[in-house]
């Protein structure tokens, strides 16, 4: 009966690794009936609500809440007063630093936490927050890193001035840290005796990860049985629990995690934050749940910018254009507390991937970071810890290098990659990178493109322009990454001492169905979707037979959560492994249902055959259901298995990326003709879903490279607190964009997969930049900073005299 | 805190009548009164389109609109589009071609999709990119969206054709 069916068939049937399966996420989100944060009701709870400080930068005098307590509905108003003798008033950062919970004494940015207003209702809380009283005495505002170096106001008054810092020696009161790698001296002696050295500096503005769904939690504590539940948005649901425990007091078991369906994440979900703390006080405090959730306002002013970094380069090269150093020095701009959620041991992330996808012999990379009246942060928005600020500052190092050398930007690239045949390849800045084919994929997106044909048009272009025949100036971008995602291996990578490994448990039930538990959390990647893949692959059952279920913390197995695209290489690798575990269990359990030898099977497909007799075979179904129903000598009953998964190494995806631009000099306005881009994320789990990362993450390079942009004045004000000023890109705004692929599998991976959630971004920031860069390098442009809005643009335009 | 007022709404085809103060915004009438959780809350301030219903035949944004301004209005949501037995060729066109990732715009995105394709039942690729620029995603770049608005508007013109 079962011969009918062809192997393709039986390989077809378990929809694995490799296909474009549909979502299974998709029925409830498109029929409304998705399960978010705000969508929890439960008896009786509660609303709490932040009254915030106008002010960057003040004294608080007093707190009058007498006011706001008779409002009908209100219940309670926190301050730090309440909080202190719990010791909650101050919370770790997963920087090392402490944050205020609710303003102690000062506030040092415009929408601090100043005072928690519970109410019945929303409006009860608004209503609450309109009165209670603040008396501030305001502070002299430092916004600009550098003033903050040389000020002698002082911003963090809690802090010994003379102790170092989490990470080593403070310079200055307003200094955080200095982060170094690489070589200085043999590099500053390599670019001082270089034939030819190019300078730039730049600045990756702030920006914010904007996920269409803010930040917010319930907190409930069952006093009855000492149980605390907190429902919240979190990228990190485990890491969540332990963090309230270490903080609370209150023991590990008895706090229950849960990350729901969650709208969207980009690093912005991954921190803890004052109003999960509140939300938990105020639930002991009432003894009902309470609920916070961020509007819009709030999550664009307060949490978890990104970016903010002053980046200085100098880069050597020979004549003829071989790279032989590469210096860096950044000023990171942490606001008022140091909030970024990078691995312990990397207070700039992962910044020392600066020297990008070429073989540069000598590096050297410095980065202070500092406090200013700024929201805290800055958290890795769709990147890997500051990978994206990494590879805009090469790609945009190349640039300027090309210029300074007169050289075609792309041969410049080509003649600088690092070789197949060097991988795996450690960097001047110490990391190793797994693998690569960056000749392969280039060639490929520059033949694609045409880029011969693309670059005479451009100079056609010139040309008409400057005969008077056209106002439109073409710019062709292009940016070639590489990516380190998936912290990460134990050894090196931890955040508050928590290893980065990742895990997955998974159950066989009898007839041949399964779940599987994992240590991550999807946010939109449609990881039920794709980890069942993987398993359907590993064990030989549908993936539509198989529940992928996260978020769970009593359920799930300690896994660090979704961020860093470290979700395919970290727990996907855990699941495979895990899938193995279950191979290798059932492989003995076939071995004794047909009689022969655990070495005489071969996994097949769904099945374990006899070698060499393919008509004797068990399949994984009858094998699940045997499991549990026969007794087998010197075998448990049942098929399960966990993994928790220590990745050897980080992986590198990459790509190659350009984009044709064409651009109006009297509007600023630029039109985007094409975008090409070339990934490879290694082996492809859902070809359907990698498209879809990369037009998502693609289109948040655009927004960041185009207008995206946390802005402040200089009394600290907040301006781009709303949609109306902070640039999300709507259907009308966005092209359509070609995906294109090779693949390099990561030799360390169990299924050679690298991640590729934050590629695009990564990629696609310089790529965008650079083609707006590239359309006036004819008319002597060597730099400018980002955002391109169409102002910058006109700008640029007007400063090189084209406006006549 | 002002006087309650005698709010009357068709919600789905289904008659609510309640107090409410004239300041509560529909979409809290929605989510937190009726228990009707498809639409969502992205900005408050009109812009991304995550709380989209339809108010007497035209797309709303019920994050700027009161309640009050709605009395006697019909008002469709997500939840009365389609569901398990009668799903919209819009949520299964949306499924097909990868339309959404983290499903927090969606509701919106399809309530504002079926009054576009109402109004022109055979758009192009620019007439949806315009028309479904009050709604914002933060994750699929709106490339897979159009590809869905495209798909549903075949599927809603052959239906059609055969019923004919």
């Amino acid at each position: 009966m079962k011969d009918e069916v062809t192997r393709e068939e039986r390989v077809e049937n378990l929809k694995g690794m490799g296909c474009s399966r549909k979502r299974v996420e998709d029925a409830r989100f498109t029929q409304g009936k998705g399960n978010y944060v705000d969508d929890i009701k439960l008896d009786g709870m509660l609303f709490g609500d932040f009254v915030r400080s106008p002010y960057a930068h003040a004294r608080i005098k007093s707190i009058d809440t007498t006011a706001a307590l008779d409002v009908p509905g209100v219940l309670a108003v926190l301050t730090a007063a309440d909080l202190e003798p719990l010791g909650l008033h101050w919370m770790p950062t997963l920087a090392g630093d402490k944050q205020m919970v609710l303003a102690d004494g000062k506030v040092l940015f415009q929408g601090q936490e100043v005072a928690f207003v519970v109410a019945e209702d929303r409006y009860a809380a608004a209503d609450g927050i309109e009165l209670v009283e603040v008396d501030y005495e305001e502070l002299p505002v430092i916004v600009d890193p550098f003033e903050a170096l040389q000020s002698d106001v002082v911003l963090r008054e809690d802090l010994d001035p003379k102790a170092p810092g989490a990470h080593g020696p403070r310079k200055h009161h307003n200094h955080i840290f200095t982060w170094e790698a690489g070589d200085k001296e043999p590099t500053q002696e390599v670019i001082d005796n270089a034939e030819v050295v190019a300078e730039e500096s730049m600045y990756y503005h702030r920006t914010h990860p904007c996920p269409l769904e803010t930040c917010g939690c319930v907190a409930s504590m069952d006093k009855v049985n000492g149980k605390l539940t907190l429902w919240g948005t979190f990228q990190a649901p485990h890491a969540i629990r332990t963090v309230v425990s270490l903080i609370s007091g209150i023991e590990e078991h008895n706090i229950r995690v849960i990350s729901p369906d969650i709208g969207g994440g980009f690093g912005n979900k991954v921190g803890a934050y004052p109003g999960y703390v509140c939300s938990v006080v105020a639930s002991i405090v009432t003894g009902k749940p309470v609920k916070w959730i961020e509007d819009r306002m709030d999550n664009l002013m307060t949490t978890a910018f990104a970016r903010d970094y002053h980046m200085t380069g100098k880069i050597s090269a020979t004549k003829d254009g071989k790279i032989t150093g590469l210096q860096c020095h950044v000023t990171a701009d942490h606001g008022g507390f140091d909030a970024c959620a990078d691995p312990t041991k990397f207070p700039a992330g992962f910044m020392n991937i600066c020297t990008g996808s070429y073989d540069i012999p000598t590096a050297y990379l410095e980065v202070d970071g500092v406090y200013t009246n700024k929201a805290p942060g800055g958290v890795s928005y769709r990147c890997s810890f500051r990978v994206t600020e990494a590879v805009y500052f090469i790609e945009r190092m190349i640039e300027v290098l090309a210029i300074k050398l007169d050289m075609d930007a792309a041969e410049l690239r080509r003649i600088n990659f690092i070789k197949k045949e060097q991988f795996p390849y450690t960097a001047a800045l110490g990391w190793e990178y797994d693998s690569g084919d960056y000749h392969t994929a280039w060639d490929k997106a520059l033949k694609t493109v045409d880029y011969d044909g693309l670059r005479a048009e451009q100079s056609q272009r010139v040309e008409d322009f400057k005969a008077g025949r056209t106002r439109k100036l073409m710019g062709i971008g292009l940016s070639f990454f590489t990516e380190i995602v998936g912290a990460g291996p134990v050894k090196n990578c931890d955040i508050l001492g928590l290893g980065m490994f990742d895990s997955c448990e998974i159950r066989i039930h009898p007839t041949g169905s399964a779940i599987a538990r994992l240590g991550t959390i999807s946010q939109g990647q449609g990881h039920a979707t794709t980890f069942a893949q993987i398993l359907a692959s590993e064990i030989g059952l549908p993936a539509d037979s198989i529940t992928i279920e996260e978020g769970d913390t009593d359920t799930a197995p300690y896994g660090l959560g979704t961020y860093g695209s470290r979700s395919t290489p970290v727990a996907g690798a855990a699941t495979a492994m895990a899938g193995r575990k279950i191979r290798a269990k059932a492989q003995m359990i076939a071995a004794y249902l047909l009689e022969v030898h655990d070495n005489d099977v071969e996994f097949d497909v769904d099945r374990f055959v006899v070698k060499g007799a393919p008509e004797k075979f068990k399949t994984m179904k009858e094998i699940a259901f045997a499991a549990y129903n026969q007794a087998i000598p010197g075998i448990e009953p049942g098929l399960e298995a966990v993994s928790y998964y220590d990745p050897p190494n980080m992986t590198y995806p990459f790509g190659a990326y350009v984009c044709v631009m064409d651009i109006d000099v009297d509007t600023g306005v630029p039109e985007i003709r094409r975008f090409y881009a070339l990934d490879d994320c290694g082996t492809r789990i859902n070809p359907m879903i990698i498209e879809g990362q990369v037009h998502g993450g693609l289109t948040e390079a655009l927004a960041v490279a185009l207008g995206q942009e946390i802005a402040y004045d200089d009394m600290g004000n907040c301006k781009t607190g709303t949609l109306m000023d902070f640039f999300l890109p709507t259907a009308w705004e966005v092209p359509n964009y070609e995906t294109d692929y090779t693949v390099t599998p990561s030799p360390h991976h169990p299924i050679g997969a690298k991640g590729v959630g934050e590629s695009p971004h990564v990629g696609g920031v310089p790529c965008f930049s650079n083609a707006v860069q590239d359309a006036f390098r004819a008319f002597g442009n060597t730099h400018t900073n980002m955002p391109h809005d169409h102002w910058r643009i006109w700008k640029t335009a007007n400063d090189l005299g084209l406006h006549g | 805190m002002s006087k309650k007022m005698h709010i009357k709404l068709n919600v789905n085809g289904k008659d609510e009548e309640f107090l409410a103060e004239p300041r509560e915004l529909l979409i809290y009438t929605l989510r937190e009164r009726l228990n009707i959780t498809g639409p969502h809350i992205g900005c408050e301030t009109s812009h991304c389109g995550a709380c989209t219903v339809t108010i007497n035949g035209k797309s709303v944004k019920s994050c700027t609109m009161f309640v009050a301004q709605a009395d006697g209005a019909e008002v469709t949501t997500i939840e009365g589009i389609g569901g398990p037995d009668n799903l919209h060729p819009l949520q299964e066109a949306f499924k097909e071609h990868h339309g959404l990732q983290c499903g927090y715009c969606t509701p919106g995105m399809i309530t504002r999709a079926t009054k576009l394709l109402e109004e022109n039942p055979n758009p192009t690729e620019e007439d949806i990119r315009f028309g479904m620029a009050g709604n914002i995603c933060r994750c699929t770049g709106y490339q897979n969206i159009v590809k869905s608005i495209q798909a549903a508007a075949t599927e809603m013109n052959a239906a059609k054709e055969a019923a004919e």
